[in-house]
């Protein structure tokens, strides 16, 4: 993955709007959190191949972590710290927000075609 | 009875981190020993450190670190297909039908697993109650031993201390190899090890050179 540009990541998100688009979206703090930090809590949520259409898609943020939200007819969609983005398979836009250990926080990924496994 | 080690844990590196050591001591004596892998660990946090994975390749990536970490080992593999952090909504009596499939066929001595309620993932405390149901469907007088790993921070207050307890310093090379084979969880999980240690292997050694189990009282 690479580090978000704004404007390409924009284009892709334009790109994916107004279609039949798979959704997932997931954030967590891992299943250790709180057998590593007694003090912390362990949350999460996860859901996969969503199936959407949005009507805009839009990218906001500035320097190096980003929001994305997707305006669907009927309610929303979006991912806060997200901070690499890549292409896949053409079709597959995946967005990701790593910590500094490289540990994934947050994902949110579109594609015209259901995600695997 | 013929010996053969079945060991049960849901994610790739479990086996690496939890029983590699005691899993080689087995194989030093020639004593065959299959791991029943419940996922590809889909969900890993760690992506490499600098990442290397993304959600969607870690899956094969995982998959293919696992298979390495088995020819390190030279135990046998099985992978069941069930996906990372989903375990514990599936049927209990569907997956503990599905191991026991396996554990007819194999005929284990020992079966390594997690101990139910203290193993911390909740995929490890599922799969772990899973794997003791599944020996509990065998006639008694064909039950294998059951070797339960527990980590949970109050094990030893709740169900005292483990009877079984390997010293693997011994064979901590293999250990340390194994766990390198997977190399997007290592990444992560050793570089704190790495950054507070001059010989990481000793370092690793020391908070991983023992390995303990609860034999499974039925």
């Amino acid at each position: 993955m690479e580090p978000i540009e704004i404007n390409q990541l924009q284009n892709h998100i334009d790109k994916l709007a107004n279609k039949e688009v798979y959704v997932h979206l997931e954030t967590t703090n891992g299943a250790y959190a709180s057998h590593f930090n007694q003090d912390a809590y362990n949350v999460g949520a996860f859901i996969r191949n969503a199936q959407v259409t949005y009507q805009r898609g839009k990218v906001v943020g500035t320097g190096t972590t980003y929001r994305v939200g997707l305006k669907l007819d009927i309610g929303w969609i979006y991912a806060e710290g997200v901070n690499q983005y890549e292409v896949e398979d053409q079709n597959k836009l995946l967005m990701a927000g790593h910590d500094r250990e490289g540990r994934l926080m947050v994902a949110l990924q579109i594609s015209e075609t259901p995600f695997q496994y | 009875m013929t010996e053969h080690v079945v060991v049960i844990y849901p994610h790739p590196d479990d086996e690496a981190f939890g029983a590699s050591g005691t899993i080689t001591t087995f194989r030093e004596k020639g004593i065959p020993v299959t791991y029943l892998c419940g996922t590809l660990g889909e969900m890993g946090r760690n992506m490499g450190n600098p990442t290397f994975a993304t959600r969607e390749t870690l899956p094969e990536i995982r998959k293919k670190e696992l298979i390495k970490a088995c020819e390190v080992l030279d135990i046998n593999l099985e992978m069941l297909g069930y996906r990372d952090k989903t375990l514990e909504f599936e049927s209990t009596e569907e997956v503990a039908a599905h191991l026991f499939s396996y554990l007819e066929k194999i005929k284990p001595s020992l079966v390594i697993t997690h101990y139910p309620g203290h193993a911390v993932h909740p995929d490890h405390d599922a799969f772990g109650a899973a794997a003791i149901k599944a020996v509990e469907k065998l006639p008694e007088n064909e039950r294998p031993t059951v070797w339960a790993q527990a980590i949970s921070r109050n094990h030893l207050e709740d169900v005292g201390e483990p009877d079984i307890q390997n010293d693997v310093s011994e064979v901590f090379t293999k250990k340390f190899e194994t766990i390198q084979a997977h190399k997007s969880q290592a990444d992560g999980m050793l570089s704190k090890v790495r950054n507070e240690a001059d010989d990481i292997v000793e370092a690793t050694k020391q908070w991983l050179g023992v390995e303990s189990f609860y034999t499974w009282k039925f």
